[in-house]
């Protein structure tokens, strides 16, 4: 029953949201020029639907490979500044500045820097957007380990790896999955940055951006709508994930 | 296992200044005794836990274990406290074989498991092995938090207020416990605690410390031992005891004002 209701209502309230929208359009009777309905969007799909294939899987797939090495500078940083305070007040400034410089400003600088080398300018946004709230949660987690824990541990003689190990990693997991939620929706915006301010005709940010030249306003909408799709996708793997990690931390 | 502290004074680093928890505190816990030590709220009881595991160094005078200087932490100790601080991802039985896995590396899980598992028939909650901590109430937490401590047969017990927090009842019931504990695994033991009739119910030697900075106000012998019930603390002997120690009490805390 329950898991049918977790199908069930997540896709009535989707149903509903899109009845309002399509009745919003229709009762201000607002030509798709100025805003596209629900029921405009899938002659849209449907007449570029070879180009939402290829372009989907080529922004899916840079994001998801963003997003792990995102994983990975993030975790490494986290960790680094959780468990040395010279670290991390050290570079709690740097990190901090540098997630307040607006991020379409530094797409033209990569794009520079590595000129033509489409994936890879890509893949950089994406980590540069989406590392920095795994690096907090982690290393607030690390930090913020009260000392009874690491005293069993040490009280028995074991190193700084085994409590690492053992202790801290686990018990900072479910503020990693948290971080990993928010900056798996990020991920998907530094990819549409890249592919939308410099396009290389790659992606769905191309598409947009395409759409936007020839004025298809359906075909843009379509493009946000199978972004917010591909979001939501991969949202619910990190929810799968963190399901099998960090299950325990869930209220039934 | 006898334990001796000699001279031993102590402070931390604040922000005001150097704040001195321990001054000048000598005692001395016979092998395979039950050391209870109580004194007023914030005078350093639980300094003198993180010193004797070794996790810190006093800043003067020093402590052994049968003759030998503790100068970092010995496998030989086990742990416990006032948050039971269970690992909320693993389940009892392997909450319980976490020091195993720091000191005794080679051993089998199944050993592990065996190990753990008498101790848990012990404290009553076998049929929990597989449950979560999440599942289970703060008395039986502690039950396991006990177990986790005394799994890898530690010579020295080491428990910091592991009753304070729970109800009247429970507590009762874990005092005959930590009773069939101590009559199963021989241990020394050190209870820091508020509470005096726990002192007197579970100890055998009693030391009450003045206020901050601590050393040495009181040192009785109590005639309890592990066959004792509940009902003996309320013998003419006991209550004058008890008084007595709670006179002790308020002396320590006139000196700290």
């Amino acid at each position: 029953m329950t898991r049918i209701n977790n199908f069930i209502i997540p896709l009535l309230s989707l149903i509903i949201f899109c009845l309002l929208w399509e009745l919003l359009v229709w009762y201000n009777g607002w030509p798709n020029y100025k805003m596209a309905s629900p029921s405009d969007l899938w002659p849209a799909f449907w007449k570029f639907k070879y180009l939402f294939l290829i372009y989907g899987w080529e922004t899916l797939w840079r994001t998801v490979v963003g997003l792990i090495l995102s994983v990975l500078v993030g975790l490494s940083l986290g960790i680094m500044m959780g468990f040395s305070k010279t670290i991390r007040i050290g570079l709690y400034p740097i990190l901090v500045g540098f997630n307040a410089i607006p991020k379409a400003t530094v797409v033209p600088v990569i794009a520079l820097i590595f000129v033509g080398m489409h994936n890879m300018n890509t893949i950089i946004i994406v980590i540069l957007i989406s590392f920095f709230p795994i690096c907090v949660s982690i290393s607030i987690g690390l930090s913020t380990l009260e000392r009874e824990y690491e005293d069993i541990l040490l009280s028995l003689g074991a190193n700084k790896f085994e409590i690492f190990y053992k202790i801290a990693l686990p018990k900072t997991l479910p503020e990693f999955f948290g971080a990993l939620k928010v900056s798996t929706t990020l991920a998907f915006i530094g990819t549409n940055l890249m592919e939308i301010i410099e396009p290389h005709g790659k992606g769905l940010g191309h598409l947009f951006d395409s759409g936007k030249i020839s004025a298809d306003y359906p075909l843009m909408f379509a493009v946000l709508i199978t972004l917010a799709v591909m979001g939501i996708f991969l949202y619910y793997i990190v929810v799968y994930l963190e399901n099998i990690f960090a299950g325990w931390a869930i209220r039934k | 296992m006898h334990i001796n502290i000699e001279r031993v004074s102590h402070q931390y680093e604040t922000k005001q200044g150097m704040l001195p928890v321990l001054k000048d505190l000598s005692l001395s816990i016979n092998k395979k005794g039950f050391t209870a030590i109580v004194g007023p709220s914030g005078c350093g009881k639980s300094t003198i836990t993180r010193l004797v595991s070794g996790l810190i160094k006093p800043t003067e005078g020093n402590i052994f274990i049968s003759n030998k200087r503790i100068t970092s932490p010995l496998s030989t100790v086990g742990m416990a406290f006032q948050n039971p601080v269970l690992l909320e991802w693993r389940n009892v039985i392997k909450n319980i074989v976490l020091p195993l896995e720091i000191v005794s590396k080679n051993m089998s899980y199944s050993q592990m498991k065996s190990n753990a598992l008498d101790l848990l028939k012990l404290v009553g909650l076998q049929e929990f092995e597989n449950n979560l901590p999440s599942e289970l109430s703060g008395g039986m937490k502690q039950r396991v938090s006990l177990c986790r401590s005394l799994v890898h047969n530690p010579e020295v017990l080491i428990l910091d207020e592991p009753f304070a927090a729970l109800d009247a009842f429970t507590k009762e019931d874990l005092w005959d416990v930590m009773h069939k504990l101590k009559k199963e695994r021989d241990f020394t033991c050190i209870l820091i605690t508020h509470d005096l009739r726990e002192a007197v119910y579970l100890a055998d030697q009693v030391i009450v410390l003045s206020g901050r900075p601590a050393s040495l106000q009181y040192d009785v012998k109590t005639n309890f031992n592990e066959e004792n019930k509940i009902s003996d603390l309320y013998s003419p002997e006991v209550t004058e005891l008890l008084a007595t120690l709670r006179n002790q009490i308020e002396i320590a805390q006139n000196k700290n004002d």
